[in-house]
């Protein structure tokens, strides 16, 4: 340790620390505008100058590295005058008309020249003009001028985004930040750079301009979309929420916040949301009041179990519903004698069902990834699937983590990879299979028979072995299944098989985990019981009357077109949602309930935190939060304990925090592994696009804007399009079950052969079939 | 093809020239090097063994100090490389002479190049390394053609490669050049451009020895550095040194221009008075008076031409007198000049160069050059010298590199020693310099409205 006194505080840091990481030990403020604890050390706004002994000039303390005794003065002539310098610098060519700035209020600028700034300008000269930039719907650059050149959007992007979207040209007076000519900033993290700008030069488009952050309330809640559960800041006013910023946690988020979570706000006040309850009698929609609402929707639901008994009943919920909603669906289902309800809705291989040790997770603190030295992720969309997952492996992968990938697509994550290896679907599992059979033969462990019989003669790949290699090297293994995996028509297997692999290695081993509520929904026992149907057999058997929960069965589902036809086969669907949609076409009741923001609720995160909130704002119209609309329903049905009286009851009912970690366990046993017949000629890749996978996310229009949001194409490598005598550019026929979609095909050399790739969870997709299967592609 | 240049009178550096001399012009390639002793140093080394140790203590006895600016001792630097090192480490010649004034790397490289490249390899085997890079600036293409021509010369002839002239001592060299950018001329920016990067300085520390090109320990010295080192090795510290005045070993050319007879380089021994200097270069254009010398190139201070004319042509001395003998671009001026206007020049060039990554430098360069252009076309306000020292004392010393400085000390010595001339444009609009076809403002003629 090292001994350093700053402004007479004497502290101890380790070697390599620097005077300001030492001032902050001491609680000394240093100003500064380029420094980011998270980012590298760029030095270059000088606003951190202090006086160092022995040193003749002032130094920076965010690079200037502690030595033995050094003495620091933060306060002194020498100090102070550099700092105001700087600040007047900074000052000059800088607008100084902070009334009309969209930072105003949150400009840290702005902050300090209260501090270190003069009261009046001694710059007499022409200003500085930046022109504005266009740089996509998510970013605004309107306000270059404003820019003090700190570099953070530019590091952030080198460094945390994985992709350079910003950099900067010009030289002294001239240089300014601009996107790659023609490229939009719309990378899953970028919203970021608009926190981390000190100034108004980067500022949130769909916010910019419509409040001052000082009117707007800030109230603490969780993100309900990807499974890592960041944790938000959402501001309101009027009682409508205006914007959503990250709360900084360390253990998931840290100060980031992928732009899913921070833009998807914009669907809370879509123009689809539903404010009065709404049947449909005789073919029209007729808004009705609440006690009409539901006691139509009792009488229908009791109706339906006396003509076609209890099991007639369907449940659906979403994962990205809470664990109190999700506990009372399950809960009326059953009261209704139902034991049909599920909210794994893109699940299609549910054989581990009843073979499960406990709730899968992910095996292990999000906080402790970067901490593993090996990894291998199986069937991920990693960058969009698990933004922020993928930003810590980024920096993992930086430290000596080796990462391997195990895909059915060759997408960029944006992380450096040790080995990747990219196979078609059907041949996931043996593939699977091959790193497993290479790892416990380098350790001369014996083939458990259940693999042996998986292949005859599992030949091992090369990069199979290089896979191998590379996670027995490690002492730290961690192996992660990802959505696809799960989604995977033998998702048991790849389970099964991925815990041969983790035993072989002593390695940690879990689930990404899909959304928000993927652990919490079996907390909630939102999954089939005895005699029951989970989610893929309620729409292949339709059932007589369905629940949904915040469910879109066409753009939710394994299987689209077999989830819509359900839904038009059924007497009675009953549809609590927030948004119109779908249901318009083919619900009986539309219930309006409230999203995320006007209700309490918890969401379990993969790691298994319950991060309980409260609503940040009133429902909208007569929406009224999911679990009073079915703790309602639950009384007039005559279930037996519906009695809670909030939220935090129906918690607790369903699951304590406490008990959340003894219930976590991946462990799974009797899973058949079994060969299959041969591959089909042709065979669906489907991603659910990062905007795509929610209803909330599906109506946040300026996320509809980005790239990530454009419509589907159909995907196969050059080789596979030539097979066909294709042409990439043509729009194509792609025939899948018994429905049909026209696409333009594209090609994506990343994929293996004889794979298509067709996102689900879009509207121009939602005709065909299931997310992975055989499908047919001919010219249009 | 090289550009031909043409020959040049005998003795054009001067009679105590060391690394130019027998330089004619048109002697530059290997064969000439090799007739005039080139490359001697070299067989000495490996002939006699001599210990890397060795070498560089022998740098260090010649007081051998960096020829770029700084004068930091060349052995020192040299011994900061570490030694077990286990990855690449690197060589780099600094060739991007861009400073106003400097031309005296240009006319080594086009004439002599081999100097550099013996410099080179030397260097390298001193501090264990077997790469080197020589970045040249980016506006003497033909200089750059040459010294590419020159390297395949030496290449051939065994002087670099894997195996140098069969000893096992391994030096491969490269030429680089940049475009043109003066901030390139910083040694860490100078290994940003190498690496394909911007041209940005690094914040030191770390320093080059430790973390310098792609990360590896890097050693970085001027063209005139390493084109010194052979002759050192060659002859003999001890007489290198007592060629110059202690801690101030050798010879040092200076890029002798502006309000002079015959301006050009000349190389002298360090310690030189500044009149013998001024009289090689065939003393102050007829019928003027010395006005003012800036005795290191652009960014160093301004000294009044009295003040030069007791000073001698040494680090330790011009750092007496006041300023700085830096590069060694020796710019005079005599009294039709008016400093205003020519601080004016100079302050557009370090406001134009400027490479805008740290605030003092980004800002205050742009406007300190609006204030001496306001001054200088009758704007100026009577308390812009005022404001305009202040300004450059919050650049100097508050920069990431030395470029700030290089602004702001100009600025603060034109006005120190010729506050009056300032403050007679700001009082009277008008320039105080009355002697027509200088470097001034037509006399009598308001400012601003002059053509």
């Amino acid at each position: 340790m090292l001994k350093i006194e700053i402004d007479g505080r004497q502290t101890e840091v380790p070697p390599g620390a620097t005077v300001m990481d030492a001032a902050t030990r001491v609680g000394v403020f240093i100003p500064y505008f380029c420094y980011h604890k998270k980012l590298s050390i760029a030095a270059n706004c000088r606003m951190c100058l202090v006086q160092v002994e022995k040193a003749p000039k002032p130094l920076p303390a965010c690079a200037t590295p502690v030595t033995d005794g050094m003495k620091v003065w933060t306060q002194s002539e020498l100090a102070r005058q550099a700092q105001r310098g700087v600040m007047e610098f900074l000052l000059i060519n800088h607008p100084l008309d902070c009334p009309i700035c969209d930072q105003g209020g949150e400009c840290r600028l702005q902050d300090l020249s209260v501090g270190y700034g003069g009261s009046a300008s001694r710059y007499r000269e022409p200003k500085r003009v930046v022109s504005e930039k266009e740089i996509g719907p998510l970013v605004s650059a309107q306000e270059m001028t404003r820019c003090i050149h700190c570099t953070r959007c530019i590091r952030f992007g080198q460094e945390i985004g994985g992709v350079m979207e910003l950099g900067m040209i010009g030289r002294g007076e001239h240089a300014e930040i601009v996107a790659f000519v023609g490229r939009t900033v719309d990378s899953e993290l970028s919203g970021n750079m608009i926190d981390i700008c000190p100034v108004g030069a980067l500022t949130s488009k769909p916010f910019r301009y419509t409040a001052r952050t000082w009117e707007l309330a800030r109230r603490k809640s969780v993100s309900p979309h990807c499974g890592l559960g960041a944790n938000l800041i959402v501001q309101a006013i009027h009682n409508r929420v205006m914007r959503v910023v990250p709360r900084e946690n360390e253990a998931l988020n840290e100060c980031w916040l992928s732009d899913k979570d921070r833009f998807s706000y914009e669907g809370l006040n879509s123009e689809e949301r539903v404010r009065r309850p709404m049947l449909k009698q005789g073919g029209e929609w007729r808004e009705v009041d609440w006690q009409v609402a539901l006691e139509h929707t009792a009488h229908a639901l009791r109706e339906t179990r006396a003509k076609h008994g209890a099991g007639a009943i369907g449940a659906l919920g979403s994962p990205h519903a809470t664990l109190e909603e999700l506990h009372l669906l399950q809960k009326l289902a059953r009261g209704l004698g139902s034991e049909s309800v599920d909210f794994r809705l893109r699940r299609c291989d549910f054989s581990a069902d009843g073979k499960r040790a406990g709730v899968p997770w992910l095996g292990m603190p999000v906080a402790e990834i970067g901490a593993l030295d090996r990894v291998l992720v199986v069937g991920s969309f990693l960058r969009k699937d698990h933004a922020l997952i993928a930003q810590r492996l980024r920096q993992a992968a930086k430290r000596g983590q080796q990462i391997n990938l195990l895909h059915v697509a060759g997408d960029d994550p944006l992380v450096r990879l040790a080995n990747r290896l990219t196979v078609a679907p059907s041949a996931l599992p043996v593939a699977l299979a091959r790193i497993a059979r290479a790892v416990i033969e380098a350790k001369g462990g014996a083939l458990p028979p259940a693999l042996a019989q998986l292949e005859a003669a599992p030949a091992v790949t090369e990069t199979a072995r290089a896979i191998a290699a590379s996670l027995a090297s490690g002492a730290r293994v961690g192996i992660f299944l990802g959505n696809a995996a799960e989604q995977h028509p033998r998702a048991a297997e790849l389970h099964a098989i991925a815990q041969e692999l983790a035993g072989a290695l002593d390695a940690r081993f879990g689930f990404l985990g899909e959304a928000a509520n993927s652990v919490g929904g079996y907390l909630a026992g939102c999954v089939p019981g005895p005699g029951g149907m989970n989610a893929g057999a309620m729409l292949a058997d339709p059932r007589k009357a369905y629940v949904l929960l915040n469910v879109e069965p066409a753009l939710d589902c394994h299987n689209a077109a077999q989830a819509l036809a359900a839904m038009h086969a059924a007497d009675m669907v009953i549809a609590l949602s927030a948004f119109g949609g779908g249901a318009l076409d083919y619900a009986d009741v539309i219930l309006p309930i409230g999203p995320f923001t006007e209700t309490s609720g918890t969401f379990v995160n993969t790691e298994g935190r319950a991060q309980s909130f409260n609503g940040v704002v009133p429902p909208l119209g007569d929406a009224r939060p999911a679990w009073k609309v079915l703790r309602v329903l639950g009384n007039m049905l005559g279930v037996e304990g519906f009695d809670f009286d909030t939220s935090e009851a129906v918690r607790d009912a369903a699951c304590r925090a406490s008990d959340v970690a003894g219930r976590l366990d991946n462990r799974v046993s009797g899973i058949a592994l079994e060969r299959r017949a041969p591959a089909p000629a042709l065979e669906r890749v489907a991603e659910v696009p990062i905007y795509s996978a929610d209803p909330l996310v599906r109506r946040a229009s300026s996320l509809q804007q980005t790239h990530d949001a454009a419509p589907p194409s159909a995907f196969m490598n050059a080789a596979t399009i030539a097979r066909l005598g294709l042409a990439a550019g043509a729009p194509v026929r792609v025939r899948q079950e018994s429905g049909t979609a026209v696409l333009e095909l594209a090609r994506d050399d990343g994929l293996a052969d004889g794979c298509v790739r067709i996102a689900a969870a879009h509207p121009a997709t939602a005709a065909l079939g299931a997310m992975f299967g055989e499908i047919r592609v001919e010219p249009a | 093809m090289t550009t031909a240049h043409p020959p040049l009178p005998a003795d054009a550096y001067g009679p105590d020239a060391l690394i130019m001399k027998g330089v004619d012009g048109l002697n530059w390639r290997l064969k000439d090097y090799e007739a005039r002793g080139g490359y001697r140093a070299l067989r000495k080394v490996i002939a006699e063994k001599m210990t890397p140790d060795a070498l560089i203590a022998e740098v260090k006895k010649s007081a051998l100090r960096g020829r770029g600016g700084a004068g930091f001792p060349t052995g020192l630097k040299w011994s900061f490389m570490p030694r077990e090192f286990p990855g690449q480490k690197y060589i780099v010649c600094n060739s991007d002479e861009g400073e106003p004034g400097t031309f005296k790397d240009r006319d080594i490289l086009r004439y002599n190049p081999h100097s550099v490249i013996e410099g080179m390899v030397l260097a390298g085997y001193a501090t264990g390394t077997t790469v080197g890079y020589n970045y040249i600036h980016g506006e003497i293409w033909d200089v750059y053609q040459r010294f590419e021509e020159a390297i395949e010369e030496a290449r051939a002839a065994g002087y670099l490669g894997s195996n140098i002239l069969g000893s096992g001592v391994a030096f491969e060299l490269h030429a680089h050049h940049g475009w043109g950018a003066y901030i390139c001329g910083e040694e860490t920016a100078l290994l940003e451009s190498l690496e394909g990067k911007k041209g940005l300085p690094r914040f030191k520390p770390p320093f080059p020895a430790s973390y310098g090109l792609y990360g590896k320990p890097t050693t970085i010295n001027n063209t005139e550095t390493f084109a010194a080192v052979p002759w050192i090795v060659a002859n003999g510290a001890e007489r290198y040194l007592e060629l110059g005045r202690p801690n101030n070993g050798g010879t040092k050319i200076f890029s002798v221009s502006g309000h002079v007879e015959r301006p050009g380089n000349y190389e002298v021994r360090l310690g030189t008075p500044f009149a013998k200097l001024l009289a090689m270069a065939g003393g102050v254009r007829a019928g003027r008076t010395l006005k003012a010398v800036i005795p290191g190139g652009s960014s160093m201070p301004v000294l009044p031409g009295e003040a030069m004319m007791r000073t001698d042509m040494d680090y330790d001395s011009i750092a007496k007198a006041g300023s700085m003998l830096g590069s060694g671009a020796v710019i005079v001026m005599d009294d039709s000049t008016c400093m205003v206007k020519a601080l004016e020049r100079l302050s557009y060039f370090y406001f134009e160069e400027s490479c805008g990554q740290c605030t003092p430098c980004r800002e205050g360069t742009g406007w300190l050059y609006r204030m001496v252009h306001r001054i200088e076309t009758g704007h100026g306000r009577p308390e812009d010298l005022d404001v305009l020292v202040n300004v450059a004392d919050n650049i100097l010393g508050r920069t990431i590199c030395a470029l700030g400085d290089a602004a702001a000390l100009p600025v603060k010595s034109f006005i120190a020693h010729f506050r009056e001339e300032f403050a007679y444009h700001i009082e009277h609009k008008r320039c105080l310099v009355s002697i027509p076809g200088g470097y001034a403002t037509v006399p009598g003629v308001p400012l601003g409205e002059a053509a």
